[in-house]
This record gives structure tokens, sequence and C-alpha cells, in this order.
């Protein structure tokens, strides 16, 4: 087997919105492991908190509870939940990737840069990347007329073949995917799953949530189902 | 990555100041004027680290602080309290601590700093080609025909027009009035660079452009910047991380995606939840 890169312990998740004076729960009691050159899919129901976990392990959310331990290109391993931000920036330049729905780029930029940008930020020569770009943009057949526009105004699957190519571009250890064909038509989303496989054969860990069940089927090597956390009065007698 | 500033318990307060003036003050107290000596706590106790090529956001309303903090590090205001080190290559300074020469050699050559308005960064009185010139002999640079040379290139990089080096700057456009401000903090090549609202005002296209060039000149450049804004939408295309001010005290620090999708603070929650 496949060394693991990622182990999740006991994740939880819950908001605290103080307004409302009110606890929201999201995750609860998530564990797992993600291996270089597999691919382990998320799966559940609306309100399991699948995102949530992407998430927590990305810090977009600070985790409430648990363990994430990632062993790192040198071999360290470190609890994500506790890292500190200096650490998460860098391992975000470096080893992780994260695919959303969402794209957040400069009103200005082409989106030959938009997708380059990972590898710029390694420090790539300039022609070297958007070359890299244009490969992935192609294979994804991306249209070539929109390479040179922003992608602000982009329709969903345009969008989402750029986020797509920028989360592939500088080949992380580890990718999170957040239903990344869910806006493409078949014959789009059969050339992301071929380049979802390419990535895995190279060695890269990925962890994913997948609209179509089918696709679950035939990319992943682990399935993780989770459920719906508990309501708020029992994660409180857990607590008390 | 390497740190090039650290700032602890950065204060300042204006006014005499009084035994009360902390504990009379800040979020909890939802003032920033102390009731019993009249003394405005403008920051305090403000602490951050800044890495190397890293845009560091600070937000919060209007009167939270924003802006002492950077005027502090730039010497515009001489903090209450408080110690910041940077850190240059293998120097390192006290900032604090220097003395008025040794402050102003810092600001001239290895600071830059873009006001919200143009009046504070740009001499009016001079063309934009002279405002950049100004500063490069500041920085005991060469002589005149390659300062002007210099000069030319930054305006290129920043966009605007070659034709109008001449011309003085209060007869621009607000958005070529930045262009001109951050072609002159550029001037020295600054690893430090401090922006306040510096799109605060502008048309929406003539903010997007500068935001653009600012992120242009930190990916060139590797230029570490510190961003004050109200503006969350500049806070989340600028910046990885961000501090929230509220009446001089940070109340939250954290990654920038995380300080907007998962706030923890009462009153950030407001803040992003007003902002959507
Ligand atoms: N020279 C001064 N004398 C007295 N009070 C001052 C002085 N400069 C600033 N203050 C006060 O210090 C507080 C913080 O001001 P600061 O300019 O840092 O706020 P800010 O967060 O930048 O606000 P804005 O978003 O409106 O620019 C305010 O209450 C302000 O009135
Ligand atoms: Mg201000
Ligand atoms: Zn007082």
């Amino acid at each position: 087997m496949n060394p693991p890169i990622l182990q999740v312990e006991g994740y939880g998740k819950h908001f605290q919105l103080h307004e409302q004076n009110k606890l929201i729960p999201s995750s609860h009691n998530v564990s797992f492991t993600v291996r270089a050159g597999e691919l382990t899919a998320l799966i559940g129901p609306t309100g399991a908190g699948k995102s949530s976990v992407l998430k927590g392990i990305y810090r977009t959310y600070l985790p409430s509870a648990g363990r994430i331990l990632y062993r790192d290109a040198m071999g360290h391993e470190l609890d994500l939940v506790l890292a500190s931000e200096h650490q998460i920036l860098e391992l975000r330049r470096r080893e992780i990737g994260f695919v959303t729905q969402f794209l957040h780029c400069l009103p200005r930029q082409a989106t030959l840069d938009v997708v380059a940008q990972p590898l710029f930020a390694l420090g790539v020569s300039r022609d070297v990347a958007r070359q890299r770009a244009a490969e992935l943009l192609s294979a994804m057949k991306l249209p070539e007329r929109l390479w040179s526009v922003s992608p602000a105004t982009f329709s969903g699957g345009e969008r989402q073949r750029v986020n797509l190519a920028r989360g592939f571009i500088a080949k992380p250890r580890l990718l999170l995917l957040d239903e990344p064909t869910a806006s493409l038509d078949p014959a789009t989303a059969e050339r992301v799953i071929g380049l979802i496989e390419g990535l895995k054969a190279e060695g890269t860990a990925m962890l994913a949530i997948f609209h179509h069940p089918e696709t679950t089927r035939r990319l992943a090597d682990q399935v993780v189902e989770l459920a719906p956390p508990p309501a708020v009065e029992e994660l409180l007698e857990e607590i008390a | 990555m390497n740190k090039i500033l650290e700032v602890r318990g950065l204060s300042k307060i204006y006014g005499p100041g009084c035994p009360q003036c902390l504990e009379s003050t800040g979020p909890e107290a939802d003032t920033n004027l102390c009731p019993h000596c009249g003394s405005v706590v403008a920051i305090h106790d403000v602490s951050f680290d800044l890495f190397e090529g890293e845009i560091l956001g600070v937000m919060g309303e209007s009167g939270s602080g924003k802006s002492t903090v950077v005027k502090t590090l730039y010497f515009d205001q001489a903090p209450s309290s408080g110690e910041a080190i940077f850190f240059d290559n293998d120097r390192q300074y006290d900032l604090f601590s220097l003395n008025a020469a040794q402050q102003r050699w810092l600001r001239n050559h290895r600071f830059g700093m873009v006001y919200q308005n143009p009046n504070l960064g740009l001499n009016f009185n001079i063309s934009a080609g002279g405002n950049i010139a100004e500063r490069l002999l500041m920085s005991d640079l060469m002589d005149y025909g390659a300062i002007r040379e210099r000069a030319k290139a930054l305006l290129a990089r920043t966009e605007v027009l070659l034709s109008r080096v001449d011309d003085l700057p209060k007869h621009f456009s607000g958005g070529m009035q930045q262009r001109v401000q951050i072609a002159k903090a550029l001037a020295t090549q600054p690893p430090l660079l401090f922006l306040d609202e510096v799109t605060t005002g502008l048309d929406l296209s003539v903010q997007a452009r500068i935001l653009d060039l600012i992120l242009e000149i930190q990916q060139e450049l590797k230029t570490a910047m510190v961003v004050v804004t109200h503006d969350l939408g500049v806070i989340r295309l600028l910046t990885g991380r961000a501090i929230v001010m509220k009446y001089g005290r940070v109340i939250e620090t954290g990654l920038t995606d995380q300080i907007l999708e998962d706030p923890q603070h009462a009153y950030t929650q407001r803040l992003v939840a007003s902002a959507l």
C-alpha cells in the first residue's frame, strides 16, 4: 500500500454564531486516511459536512475538534489544526491544492495567467508557466479565444475548467477537489476524469467530493461515508 | 521564508493619557475616547509579524486605528509605546529607538508608502517625473540623466502616459495620481511597502486596474506589503493574512479566507455578513 499523506482523526466542526447566539454543527467525528497516488472520496447526504472537511484541511475553516496529520515532502508530520498561518501558506504554495466552485481573481488578469499563477508563485519562468497552462486548457477543451481574457465573466463550466487547470498545474502532493465536474458536460467531464487519473498515476494524493456516484465508483480507491452531525443538544451533552 | 517585520505592543494615544485610558476604551467599552481625560486611544497593543513578499491586510471600520498602525511604522507619527523590528538582509533595525536621521534614511531607501490622499504622498507643485526624481535624489542616486530615465521607466511600469511626465500631478485623475504615488514609492525598490486605502474613492474599473498593478508588482519584486482597507473585496483579492481592528485593538487575526468564511469574533461575523 502507498504511504499515507493525510490522516484525519476525529475531525469536527461547528460554527458559533454570536449574533444569533447559535451553535451550528457541520461535521462530526470524521476519520480517514489519504495515500499518495490514491483518491479518497467523501460521500454522504447534503448537510453531512463534506465540504467542511475539505475546508478544515485547507484551514479556510478552523477545525473545532480532532487532528489532521499531514506528512510533508520532507517527511515531517504536522497537525494542520495547530500549524501556524505561515506554515499553512507555505504548504498551500508548495504542496496542497484546492479546487472549489469559486474563482477569485483579479479583474484584469488573463485566464492563462490565472491558471499559471501557482507556478509563478513557485518562481517558474513566465513563459514556461504559460506554456504549461496552455497545455492544460487545451486538454480541457477551453476555447483558445478565452485564454487571453479574464475569467470574471465566464460561464460555470468554463470557470470550473479554469479552476481545475489552476489546481492541477503545480502537481500538488495533496489535492482537494470539491465537485470538480459538477458543471461540465459529459464529454468535458470525461477529459477531466482522464486528467485526474493522470495526476493520481504521478503520485498525487486526492481527497474528493463528486456529484455523481458513478464518478466516485470510477475514481475512488477508498470511499468514506459521512453521516450528518448530531443535533446541537447531543453535541452539548457530549461536551458536558 | 524570512521575517521582515516584527511588531509588538504598538500603541498610540493622542492626548495627555491617564491611568484609566486603557480600561475605559476598546471594543468592550465601545469607544476609543477616554471619558476621564479625553484622550484618543488610537491603537493599543497591536502585534503582528510580516514575512518577506507577504501581503498582510489591516481591516476594520473608520476610526479603528488602521492608518495609525502604518503611520507609526512609516515614522509619520511617533508611537506612545511598543516595538518594531525591521529585518533587512543581514541587518536589523529597532525602528523606534533609531534617531531621526536613521529613520529618514529607512523611509527614503527601504520603505515605501502610498496614501489614500495623494496630497500626502505627492508634491503637487512639481511634475510627476519630478516627484520621483525627488525620491531618487534623497536616496543619493546618480546624475540627472539617469534619474530622469529611471523616473520614466517607473511611470511606464505603473502605466502613466509618458507624455505626462512633465505635468503637475494636481492635473491628474485620482487613479493616475495613485499610479504616480506607487511609482514614487517603488523608486528605491523597497522591500517593504505600506498602502493606506489606495483604491478608496476611485471608480470600480480604475480600482481594479490599480489592484492588478499592486499584485503584479508584488509578484515581480517580492515586496512585502501592509495593506490598510475597509473594503473586504480588496482584502480578499490582495492579502494572504489579515488582522481585524476595532476601537484601536486587534480583535482577530487569521488567514484571509478563514477570516472571511469562518470569522470567530462576533464583530468580524457582523462585518463580513454586512458586506455580502
Ligand atoms: N492627530 C490626531 N489627533 C487626535 N486624534 C487622532 C489623530 N489622528 C488620528 N486620531 C484618531 O485616532 C483614531 C484612529 O484613527 P485612524 O486614522 O488610525 O483610523 P482608521 O482606521 O484609519 O480610519 P479610516 O478608515 O476612517 O481611515 C480615530 O479616532 C482618529 O480620530
Ligand atoms: Mg485610515
Ligand atoms: Zn484617559
